[in-house]
């Protein structure tokens, strides 16, 4: 029993000396005054990569979300007469909740995970430990740019999101179910309002895409570095990301409309 | 080395452990200016960890370590960037940067501590691949290399920025009797003409004695021999003569600390 304890407050210990670590990792990798001649390109290149590379995915899961939001929208609605409805319905589950909390779901797997095991195999090549003699800090070089580009990409990404969903949601409903297609429209625009939910949505995907790329360098950079240690960082990335967005969803909503 | 102005690193009474193994015991090593010196040990004494020390990746758990007079476990972390810029190392892996092509590699240290123009980096990385004899590899990328190779363009850019201090960690390992008689000259014509300080891991008796000044013998977390060459050879101590010669039984352990041997193998049945 004492041993169980013992154990736990190691584990705790252990933990809260991981997130400390992590909080000065993020301060040391981010105050810096970056040099655009050589940030610049640096930067971009890592938005092709976590950016750029997400987009199928992105593109592909918004599609089919709209699509099936609106098939079921549609099935519900349909008995009350209120079909036209399935416009506002599907963009205000997307644009509130849907767009930024699974566009981070997908972003953590895609993006986070080939981060950190960038990062993760960076060290234990012992790259970063040349690059530290060569008298290049790591965290300016190789973490910084990393981390702004998810920071910019995810929001991104989740506006892409919301708009191939609505386009999806669209085909379903109107060319194939054959909602008149002018009321769907007008239903969308009136109910949904550009500061209460489109903004709010964005402030979501910001936050997540904040916590998700920290954590993803974070575990990179601080993962055992041995192939064992890589992969569990990279588990652990997908891992605390995916349950970090929720949690933070949650939070974030009661936030925003609990007072509705 | 009598002289005090003429050392560059000194350490003094340093200590250093890693997950509770004692790797240093209080040692003291000073580096001459100028000159080629050597570290020989047994594979996991700890040289490579001596290294890092040095360029301040570990920090020392007491004692000091100084550079020029700098304490480097008390430096911040930006004056630590700033010494480093003005030393080599060659990594016992090679350690190139996978994303970038053998030139890129070279020309990393000169793009981002110079402003030179891209037509003299691209001369100046010539220049370095060349005298590893790798000026065709050119436009390969880290992973078409062999570790030999990788390796010879790793000192190719250790050198690129002519830093007064290079640290080579096993330069020989894995390079062919051509090669190998290349970079035994290379140190010594870097050390000779440019005046750079040089210390070399390694455990190539022959090459190591031919280019080194002084040589630090380390075993057992201390240092149990230093001298000139002559001096190393002379010595009549048996744990020198058994590192010096290759002998496998004597004073200077081969194995890694175990229980005893015979525990080990029956250990399963009892
Ligand atoms: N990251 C680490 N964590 C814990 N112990 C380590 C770590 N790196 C090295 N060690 C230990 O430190 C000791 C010294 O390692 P080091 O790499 O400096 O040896 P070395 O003298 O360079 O050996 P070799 O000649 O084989 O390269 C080894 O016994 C090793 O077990
Ligand atoms: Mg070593």
């Amino acid at each position: 029993m004492i041993s169980r304890i013992e154990t736990l407050g190691r584990t705790g210990l252990l933990k809260l000396a991981a997130l400390g670590r992590s909080f000065i990792f993020l301060l040391h990798a981010l105050i810096a005054i970056p040099n655009p001649r050589t940030s610049f390109p640096l930067l971009i290149k890592q938005l092709y990569f976590v950016g750029v590379l997400s987009l199928i995915i992105i593109v592909v899961s918004g599609l089919f979300i709209g699509m099936v939001l609106s098939l079921q929208g549609y099935t519900i609605l349909v008995d009350f007469g209120s079909e036209q409805a399935v416009g506002q319905m599907v963009a205000l589950s997307l644009v509130r909740e849907l767009s930024p909390v699974v566009a981070g779901l997908l972003f953590a797997g895609r993006a986070g995970s080939a981060l950190t095991a960038e990062i993760g195999l960076m060290k234990a090549t012992e790259q970063l430990s040349s690059m530290e003699m060569i008298g290049v800090d790591p965290l300016r070089r190789v973490v910084a740019p990393r981390f702004w580009a998810g920071f910019i990409a995810l929001p991104l990404l989740t506006m892409i999101f919301s708009v191939v969903g609505v386009w999806g949601a669209l085909l379903v409903g109107v060319d194939w179910l054959g909602i008149y297609e002018g009321s769907f429209w007008a239903n969308m625009q009136s109910a949904v309002s550009f500061e209460e939910d489109v903004l709010n949505g964005i402030i979501k995907a910001v936050v997540f895409g904040y916590l998700v790329t920290w954590i993803s360098v974070f575990q990179g950079y601080d993962c055992v570095p041995t192939s064992e240690g890589i992969s569990q960082a990279t588990t652990k990335t997908v891992v605390y990301s995916s349950l970090t967005i929720l949690g933070m969803d949650f939070l974030l909503t009661a936030l925003m409309f609990g007072d509705l | 080395m009598d002289q005090l102005d003429d050392i560059i690193i000194d350490i003094e009474g340093m200590s250093f452990s890693r997950s509770e193994r004692l790797i240093f015991d209080n040692i003291n090593i000073r580096i001459p200016k100028g000159k080629v010196t050597a570290i020989m040990g047994p594979s996991g004494t700890g040289k490579t960890t001596l290294l890092k020390l040095i360029g301040g990746q570990v920090r020392a758990d007491s004692g000091s370590i100084k550079i020029e007079g700098l304490d480097i476990p008390r430096l911040s972390r930006s004056a630590l960037f700033d010494i480093r810029s003005r030393m080599g190392m060659l990594f016992q892996s090679g350690a190139l940067f996978s994303d970038l092509t053998v030139f890129e590699n070279v020309a990393f240290p000169l793009r981002v501590h110079t402003d030179l123009p891209e037509d003299m980096v691209r001369d100046l990385v010539y220049m370095k691949l060349q005298s590893v004899g790798l000026r065709g590899a050119v436009e390969l990328m880290p992973s078409e290399l062999s570790g030999g190779m990788a390796r010879r363009v790793a000192l190719a850019r250790a050198i690129a920025l002519d830093p007064d201090i290079l640290m080579y960690d096993e330069p020989f390992t894995g390079q062919d009797p051509i090669a190998m008689g290349v970079l035994v000259k290379l140190i010594k014509t870097l050390n000779r003409t440019l005046g750079h300080t040089s210390i070399v891991v390694s455990h190539d008796i022959q090459e190591t004695l031919s280019i080194a000044d002084y040589i630090y013998l380390i075993a057992d977390t201390h240092v149990v021999a230093q001298g000139t060459t002559q001096e190393l050879l002379a010595d009549t101590s048996p744990k020198v003569k058994q590192f010096m010669q290759g002998l496998p039984d004597g004073p200077v352990p081969f194995h890694f600390p175990a229980q005893d041997y015979f525990q080990d193998l029956v250990g399963g049945e009892l």
